[in-house]
């Protein structure tokens, strides 16, 4: 079991709230995952032609003026922005994701990178959401989109590199509810291919895979089709983009999704006592999304 | 009224266990409101009263379920297993329900006045499932005995496996599970439809124009010699 959940903003009045409501969203899901908690906020908040590059600290008090100053210097004079966030932090920089994952690893290998892109952020680790939420300030967090993820491990272990979301490409994040039976197959056949992966959990390999189509010209909804095709297992998952949110069910359909949604917002997640709390929510139209069926809301 | 008993339960002051006690507590006839239900699963399960509950908003998984009695309104949409195993009574959803509705229901009426998800009626063992709108894949799955009424359409697999219960469809179906097959309409089968439309309310099924879909019994018996090879 799992929880996940998704938000995506139509009304920008409710932008600055985004936080404040993904959180309680989380909390409820609490009872589905409490092993780890992990959250992608969408906000356009960097100029033009900046990235931000969402980074997770090796130990507490790390030297993130060092590891800066480092990444000034191995990029050339690039001016670069450090935002703290709890243990970790946000680097934005004009150094493109072409070339920026690779950088960042070169400076220490030891800080990873949860995520990447122009809009996405992403804080994760091992803890309930309550906790987890509070420790990054994610209930101050404005933005346009988030989804989450409240973790009860299966198929790897407890640590904050296993914690969802997965975000393996620019502004793409992926949360899944539910277990792949093929995943090491898949996994050997994409490595076979020089796809490189962070971990050994089942959910990467869908998100390097679906990272790797959509590289090769697929849209999102391609990309869940081949999902579809190419993984055998159960999955709900639930899908961000720069633009763009995605759920798919596997054909059985046995982990659950609710989706409700209101002139002002989509909302889903595992469970509708998640979405309770979302203003207005008793008015909105709420139904369980069918099975192989993609679903896609564009922000 | 006379005789009848008010009450008002929130989920807001509530917790789910301290609801159902209450509910559990009230005199048979009572009227009762569940005001903020707030996606709480397992809401108004295992009562005997004849009472007439309504819980005023959306709800988890469970409602209603293992009740032998109450009449029992849902003013919003519903989570997994809308009246499972309910005995006796009725159960009215206003909005969508997730999967297995009123799964192995063995009496009682549950309507849904939207759709319902995959599953519906799945180990279907008496009374009567009414769903105004689609049902999802696997609806109706080894079901027993009792009638699904689906006004809507059925997704995939409708009646896989099906014992002796009977599902009617208003509208299309995507396909039939294995074993299960389209038979005739009889006038049997319109006057059961022209009945369970009357007490669902639904305007828009018409007896006579319904799908009946029943078990072709040919799993109801074990062939040691099928695919024999030598």
């Amino acid at each position: 079991m799992c929880g996940i959940a998704g938000l995506q903003l139509k009304n920008p009045g409710l932008y600055p709230r985004l936080g404040e409501l993904v959180v309680p969203m989380l909390d409820v899901l609490a009872s589905r995952g409490p092993d780890s908690t992990g959250v992608a906020v969408y906000r356009h908040d960097v100029p033009p032609g900046e990235q931000k590059y969402s980074l997770c600290a090796p130990t507490p008090g790390y030297d993130w003026a060092g590891y800066v100053s480092a990444l000034e210097a191995a990029a050339g004079v690039v001016p670069v922005e450090f935002r703290p966030q709890g243990r970790d932090g946000v680097i934005v920089t004009s150094i493109g994701p072409e070339r920026g994952p690779e950088l960042l690893a070169g400076i220490d290998p030891s800080v990873r990178l949860f995520g990447y892109g122009t809009a996405i952020e992403v804080y994760k680790d091992v803890g309930p959401a309550a906790e987890v939420c509070a420790r990054y300030g994610v209930e101050g967090m404005g933005g346009y989109q988030a989804i989450g993820h409240t973790r009860m491990a299966t198929e790897s272990a407890v640590t904050t590199e296993h914690s969802h979301p997965f975000a393996v490409s620019p502004d793409l994040a992926l949360v899944h509810n539910g277990s792949f039976s093929n995943y090491a197959s898949v996994r050997r056949r994409l490595a076979a291919n020089g796809v490189r992966f962070d971990t050994d959990n089942d959910s990467e390999v869908a998100a390097r895979y679906i990272a790797r189509e959509m590289a090769a010209g697929a849209d999102l909804t391609d990309a869940l089709r081949g999902v579809m095709k190419v993984f055998d297992g159960f999955f709900t998952l639930l899908v961000a983009a720069e633009q763009s949110l995605a759920i798919v069910r596997d054909s059985f359909a046995c982990k659950p999704m609710v989706v409700a949604e209101t002139a002002d917002y989509v909302a889903v997640a595992s469970e509708y006592v998640a979405l309770a709390d979302l203003p207005g929510v008793d008015k909105a139209d709420v139904f369980e999304p069918m099975p192989e069926e993609i679903y896609t809301w564009q922000a | 009224m006379a005789g009848v008993t008010a009450v008002e339960l929130s989920c807001a002051e509530l917790p789910v266990r301290e609801v159902n006690a209450a509910l559990r507590g009230l005199p048979d006839g009572s009227v009762v409101r569940i005001a903020e239900p707030r996606g709480r699963h397992n809401l108004a399960v295992g009562l005997t009263g004849r009472l007439d509950i309504t819980i005023a908003g959306n709800a988890g998984y469970y409602v209603a379920g293992l009740c032998d009695g109450p009449d029992v309104t849902v003013e919003g949409f519903v989570g997994w297993s809308v009246g499972e195993n309910l005995m006796s009574g009725t159960v009215r959803v206003h909005g969508n329900a997730s999967e297995c509705a009123g799964a192995s229901a063995r009496g009682g009426l549950i309507v849904i006045d939207g759709d319902a998800s995959s599953r519906a009626g799945i180990s279907l063992k008496g009374g009567a499932i009414a769903i105004a709108g689609d049902t999802g894949h696997m609806s109706g799955f080894m079901a027993q005995a009792g009638i699904i009424l689906i006004g809507g359409d059925a997704a995939d697999s409708l009646g896989d496996s099906l014992y002796e219960a009977v599902i009617y469809v208003g509208g299309k179906i995507r396909s039939l599970g294995a074993d299960a097959r389209v038979e005739e309409l009889g006038t049997d089968d319109v006057r059961r439809v022209r009945e369970l439309v009357l007490a669902a309310g639904f305007g828009h099924v018409s007896a006579e124009d319904v799908t009946k879909v029943a078990s072709a019994k040919n799993l109801y018996n074990f062939d040691a010699l099928k695919d024999q090879k030598y």
